[in-house]
């Protein structure tokens, strides 16, 4: 059985009448210890596929499954790292992830609890920071602090929701090497959601691309079978590597090009009689009755329409 | 540096200047005349001119209010005390007010913001509330306490009045808070809130470590404005009931005559209204976790 698995899973917002569908027939499987980035374009509906993992709403149709277990709502076996970071601003370092830790180990003594917040703080690399309030770190530490948090929970499986898109490209790619380390040393089962293709590939086991919304849904799986650990420079010579990055733009471009969905509604134009209400006469006084031209009377008019 | 020092000592200044000539220009000066009488007596006449002739200039203001002033923790009797004793026991009426303004309007607001229903059922009853003026909510006070005297140990006993008058000030002041607690619950961005859900907290847990502390800044703009608020009601109160205070003062200089002390208690309301907005707002920017 799949470590994590989505089944025939769709997703839309707004009342019955004017929905539009975000997600649609979603089939993903995910084995222990995998590390999957799915890709697509900005709207395509990959924060809400997240949230879905995430439990943090319920899809429409379909299920989700970790472990076997349905997911109905959100916990912490399924961390989640936030693109927009998510720090509570009035707690330091150390306490945004104390407070997780407190809450998900209460049966731990203190000085465990600390031990163990203090331990993800180190590996992402924070100690110096670990007094200071998420307004005094930048983006990136900011991000790392989540990733800390996140980690911390010791969660099953980690959902990374395009967590660097908001950092400037160096920052990107120290902290792309990081996940990296961070994943060799804890082999975690990871989802990355990511609109970057060098990111995916770079460090990513199967890469899925999102088809173009609106209903998106996910494409054939590329599997990435580049050696690890993976040096970006190196990469950038690799022929597989460009291949790869070929074929997942390809597909990505390929499911823009071709429409996925037909309009459905009808477009119903107003059934309205044509009627004369020009004011003809000079005593213009207000409340006064003006007789409408029936339809017969008037004078059909010619009228020219471009198109 | 000491151009821009200058410019925030000197200003107001002028401004303060400026409005004392205005005072001085319409008030009215004594004018001594010696005439003669019908009798053909010499008797001295004085007679006030001026645009506003009973209005007294800042001089007179100042000659009538020294003893006041000079000494203002005196207690010559219960209506006759120095203006800061006056003002403390303003002081101690609205802190006890303002106190049940907080208690009730806190919780209040985060029921409306927490739950739509709850705005729903409530929304036209506070709209309604609100606007109604001190001088209309003092005399339900006094029926709603008619007959109450309560006597808490250790604090005193309050009589009718006193407790129509914190009635008052409590149901005046809490608007604010009410209006800006629920605000903010409401803007609380919506990641705080999935930070709460992934880690599953309880709900006391949410509302102790994510809701307070994410709503505190628009408390305290809330809190400030009820302060605000609860001063201004104070005077109110004070006049109708007769309790003494900067207001009660201020009511039985008028029926006086007195008209200088008149003045010495709206600065006395004024000034004090300003520091008491300055402080909040220093414990405001204490408070600021975003």
């Amino acid at each position: 059985m799949a470590f994590l698995e989505a089944q025939n899973v769709s997703k839309g917002y707004g009342p019955a009448w004017n929905r539009s569908e975000v997600l649609r027939d979603i089939n993903l499987t995910i084995e222990e210890g995998e590390f999957v980035a799915i890709i697509g374009y900005s709207g395509a509906g990959k924060t809400t596929l997240m949230s879905l993992l995430a439990g943090l709403i319920t899809p429409d149709t379909g299920t989700v499954k970790l472990e076997g277990r349905e997911i109905k709502e959100p916990g912490p076996d399924r961390g989640i790292v936030f693109q927009n970071y998510s720090l509570l601003p009035w707690l330091t370092v150390y306490e945004n992830v104390a407070l997780a830790v407190d809450h998900i180990f209460p049966q731990w003594t203190a000085e465990q609890r600390r031990k163990h917040a203090e331990k993800y703080i180190r590996m992402v690399n924070l100690e110096p920071a670990m007094q200071k309030v998420p307004s005094e770190l930048s983006g990136g530490m900011r991000q790392r602090v989540s990733v800390a948090r996140t980690l911390s929970l010791e969660p099953h499986i980690l959902l990374l929701d395009e967590p660097l898109s908001a950092l400037d490209a160096l920052t990107r790619a120290t902290l792309q090497d990081e996940i990296s380390r961070i994943w060799q040393e804890t082999r975690k089962t990871v989802v990355l959601i990511t609109n970057d293709p060098d990111e995916a590939l770079l460090l990513a086991d199967r890469v899925i691309p999102l088809s173009a919304g609106p209903g998106a849904t996910l494409l054939d799986s590329i599997a990435v079978p580049l050696e690890r650990p993976r040096d970006r420079r190196a990469l950038l010579e690799c022929r597989e590597f460009k291949r790869l990055r070929n074929e997942v733009v390809d597909r990505l471009l390929e499911s823009k090009r071709k429409p996925t969905t037909a309009i459905t509604r009808k477009l119903v134009l107003p059934d309205i009689q044509p009627e004369d209400i020009s004011i003809t006469t000079s005593r213009f006084v207000f409340g006064a009755k003006r007789k409408p031209k029936r339809p017969h009377e008037v004078q059909p008019v010619k009228v020219e329409v471009e198109v | 540096m000491s151009k821009l020092k200058l410019d925030s000592l000197l200003l107001p200044l002028v401004g303060i200047a400026f409005c004392v000539l205005l005072w001085w220009s319409i008030a009215g000066k004594s004018i001594t005349k010696q005439t003669k009488d019908d009798w053909g007596d010499v008797v001295t006449v004085t007679k006030r001119v001026g645009l506003s002739a009973d209005l007294p200039t800042p001089g007179e203001t100042w000659k009538a209010s020294r003893d006041y002033i000079v000494k203002p923790f005196a207690k010559r009797g219960e209506l006759d005390q120095g203006i800061l004793a006056f003002t403390w026991l303003s002081l101690k009426l609205v802190a006890q007010g303002y106190l049940i303004a907080l208690l009730i309007g806190t919780p209040l607001g985060f029921c409306l913001g927490l739950s739509k229903t709850f705005t729903k059922v409530c929304d036209p009853i506070i709209q309604i509330l609100r606007p109604v003026s001190p001088l209309a909510w003092l005399p339900l006070g006094m029926v709603l306490f008619l007959s109450a005297k309560i006597n808490i140990p250790g604090v005193g006993i309050y009589t009718a009045s006193e407790l129509a008058a914190l009635f008052t000030i409590a149901i005046c002041s809490m608007w604010p808070t009410v209006m800006n607690t629920a605000v903010g619950v409401r803007a609380i961005p919506q990641d705080y809130l999935n930070v709460a859900r992934v880690l599953k907290l309880s709900k006391t847990k949410t509302l102790f470590k994510v809701l307070v502390p994410a709503t505190l800044p628009y408390m305290f703009t809330g809190f400030r404005l009820s302060l605000g608020i609860a001063w201004l009601v104070i005077v109110a109160a004070e006049m109708l009931t007769g309790k003494p205070g900067v207001g009660g003062f201020l009511w039985q200089q008028y029926n006086a005559l007195s008209y200088a002390h008149i003045i010495l208690c709206i600065l006395t309301i004024g000034v004090v209204g300003y520091v008491l907005d300055r402080l909040m707002s220093v414990v405001e920017a204490r408070f600021k976790t975003i």
